[in-house]
């Protein structure tokens, strides 16, 4: 690493966690918040110096190339908006005396070491120090989703160590595996979890090891993207925690586990004679498609109906990422980009609800297009959007998923469409009694943050009509990267 | 490859296999800690003797945290948590002892069959060990299943990871990296797993998990 110069991935390391151990010590919530948003800022600009500065060489612990830089810009970003729409929210649930100080000082030196744990996980190029960096964030957000300490929230938070612990042991179950197999050919040592060197000779591995290797790292990331056997842990997580950390969740915490087995599956294409993960991977996609999809239609929570469209829409991504091949690649990478952008401004808007009304029961809140018509009508183009309609950028990907799987596997794309639609249908459902009808609720007005919601979705919005094309041609280039 | 360190090596891990199975079939949460001492004694002595046999200084350490941490500090801590609850009463089985057993003897006979088939390759010493860590890492997730108390679910959880730190050492020449960190979850684990277990009492007044099924998601 070069010291003379802004080093971008230090900065990118650095700022998180030395702004974790400063938010622990800082008294006062006023100036806490806005460090947390001051430090999430400048985290966002380094990453984003990494389109413009030089990237730094990998590194046997840091690695930063076309795939994962996607991943970093995006996490930062989220974690930059989510941390405007904290501050506001936060000062709410002091207010109403769900939180005490002690416990929002926590809450923030929290939330900045679980951004030091994703971004530790983008840019590492060890795998044993990516499960590491994986089981920083998971242990960080167990302890926010417990935060409010309810009969429910402890249930959540317990459940969600537990299987989340499962996965990690399976995960890194898995990684020993691959070291073994790439021990008689990398050599011993640190060389063997490596991963450009794992790439590099990945076809020389034994391929039985690595296919056994690759069902325990499915199993293991598999849990914490939320696929759907392993699901258990995800709708109580999102539901019972504070809304700035259900918005991580699924923006960003689904993500990490997600290119962690990105990466693996890259060891595993490289290697002839291993198994394809692609049907691995289409299979627990649809699964999880088609089982959310029934599952929303039941839902009275309304944090929990949006946690059921995050399984789905993960299921639809590693679908569209198991189907491989670069039309495919390219929209699952466009879609997880858009579903980032999209729940998360669907989550602000959601916990601005909820705080307004007084609950977050499906059935206590009704027009809200008329009591509170910013959030009501930014609720409405976000579960549009999240829905697939047009002109949005969720469509987009949506339909380019289609129509590669049309092109290559009709039968699968009639799953995939049934699919699809029935959430739809019950995301309309649903979105009709919400924001239309009698004014039903609390009516006080909200002390919201709109701009985090309103840039989200405008993103959104300009990724479906236009997608610039320097994005396009990058975006490409992963593609053909993932295989 | 010498007979008698290998014999010895493989002797150990399967003890821990069969200290697994010594768990599945406790039914007094005092006993199930004591038998998790006894399965993280057998673990360090596994790990030192791999680490004497690999000529691997560093393993010493992690043999040495599975001494101090688990076999010692945890039990010992968990003992007073349980004296302090006043849950020393029997353990609830979610399963019948007679099914887990049999549950217990499939899992082993499964990682056994896929371990050593896809290992065909590596050293006789690495195959064996990883077998047995598949195994204790399937036996602990069944204790997890088959306890509905949160403690003996932690104790699985333990057991589990010990399955984990038997595979890494038998990955010969695995960085330093690994091992730590599996030793630092588990102390995070536990710290995370303590405090739930306070906050459980104060608002249940029991830590038997099937007290939170009574809240199911949805129904407020």
């Amino acid at each position: 690493m070069n010291f003379h110069s802004f080093n971008p991935v230090a900065a990118v390391l650095l700022i998180p966690i030395c702004s974790a151990a400063l938010l622990a010590v800082l008294p006062g919530y006023r100036i806490t918040a806005r460090l947390n948003v001051v430090a999430s800022l400048l985290t966002f600009l380094s990453a984003l110096s990494l389109f413009v500065i030089e990237r730094p060489q990998p590194t046997p612990y840091v690695l930063v190339d076309d795939l994962n830089i996607v991943f970093i810009v995006l996490n930062t970003f989220v974690g930059f908006t989510t941390s405007i729409f904290s501050a506001s929210y936060i000062a709410h649930e002091l207010d109403t005396g769900r939180l005490t100080p002690t416990y929002l000082r926590f809450y923030h030196a929290m939330y900045q070491t679980m951004m030091f744990g994703m971004n530790l996980a983008f840019v590492s190029n060890n795998i044993g120090l990516m499960w590491v960096a994986v089981e920083i964030a998971t242990l960080t957000t167990v302890l926010m989703v417990g935060i409010y300490r309810t009969h429910a929230a402890l249930e959540a938070a317990w459940k969600y160590f537990i299987l989340g612990s499962v996965g990690i042991a399976f995960a890194l179950f898995g990684t020993i595996l691959v070291y073994m197999a790439a021990r008689p050919v990398v050599g011993e040592g640190q060389d063997a979890m490596i991963w450009t060197l794992l790439v590099e000779h990945a076809a020389h591995f034994d391929p039985a090891l690595l296919n056994v290797a690759f069902v325990f790292l499915f199993l293991g990331y598999g849990t914490k993207v939320g696929l759907a056997p392993l699901h258990a842990w995800l709708p109580d997580a999102h539901a019972e925690g504070p809304t700035p950390i259900s918005v991580v969740l699924s923006g960003l915490l689904l993500n990490v586990a997600l290119y962690a087995l990105l990466r693996f599956k890259i060891l595993l294409t490289v290697s002839p004679d291993a198994i394809a993960p692609g049907p691995l991977m289409v299979t627990m996609g649809l699964v999880s498609l088609v089982f959310a999809a029934f599952m929303l239609y039941r839902r009275r929570d309304i944090k929990r109906l949006f946690a059921y469209s995050s399984i789905e829409h993960m299921g639809i991504i590693v679908f569209a990422f198991g189907m491989g091949g670069p039309l495919a690649n390219f929209a699952g990478l466009l879609h997880m980009m858009m579903h980032s952008l999209t729940k998360s401004a669907i989550f602000f808007a959601v916990g601005h609800i909820a705080q307004v009304k007084g609950s977050q029961r499906i059935n206590r809140i009704r027009g809200l297009t008329v009591t509170h018509p910013a959030l009501g009508w930014g609720l409405v183009v976000g579960v549009v959007a999240i829905a697939g309609l047009p002109p949005l950028g969720i469509f987009m990907s949506e339909f380019l998923v289609v129509s590669s799987t049309f092109a290559r596997q009709p039968l699968l794309a009639i799953v995939l469409v049934f699919g699809l639609l029935l959430a739809f249908g019950a995301l309309m459902l649903r979105l009709t009694s919400v924001a239309f009808g009698n004014p039903r609720g609390g009516t006080a007005p909200v002390e919201a943050s709109y701009v985090p919601m309103f840039a989200h979705l405008s993103l959104v919005l300009i990724a479906g009509i236009y997608l610039p094309a320097p994005v396009v041609v990058w975006f490409q280039h992963v593609a053909i990267l993932l295989g | 490859m010498h007979g008698l360190s290998f014999d010895i090596a493989h002797t150990l891990a399967g003890g821990l296999v069969l200290v697994s199975f010594m768990m599945l079939y406790q039914d007094r949460l005092y006993s199930l800690l004591n038998v998790f001492a006894l399965h993280a004694l057998v673990l360090a002595l596994s790990v030192a003797w791999q680490a004497f046999i690999q000529d691997a200084p560093h393993l010493y350490v992690t043999a040495a945290i599975a001494l101090v941490f688990k076999a010692i500090v945890i039990p010992v801590a968990l003992h007073r948590i349980v004296k302090q609850l006043g849950i020393h009463r029997d353990i609830e089985t979610a399963v019948g002892i007679g099914p887990t057993m049999l549950a217990g003897m499939g899992l082993v006979a499964l990682s056994m069959v896929l371990m050593l088939r896809v290992t065909a390759e590596a050293d006789a010493l690495a195959r064996e060990d990883l077998a047995f860590a598949l195994s204790v890492v399937l036996l602990g997730l069944l204790v997890m299943v088959t306890r509905r108390n949160a403690v003996s679910q932690v104790v699985g959880f333990m057991s589990l990871e010990n399955g984990l730190v038997l595979a890494a050492t038998g990955a010969k020449g695995m960085p330093l990296v690994v091992e730590i960190s599996v030793a630092f979850s588990i102390l995070i684990a536990f710290i995370v797993v303590g405090i739930f277990l306070f906050r459980i009492r104060e608002r249940f007044d029991s830590v038997d998990v099937s007290a939170l099924d009574d809240y199911r998601g949805e129904r407020r």
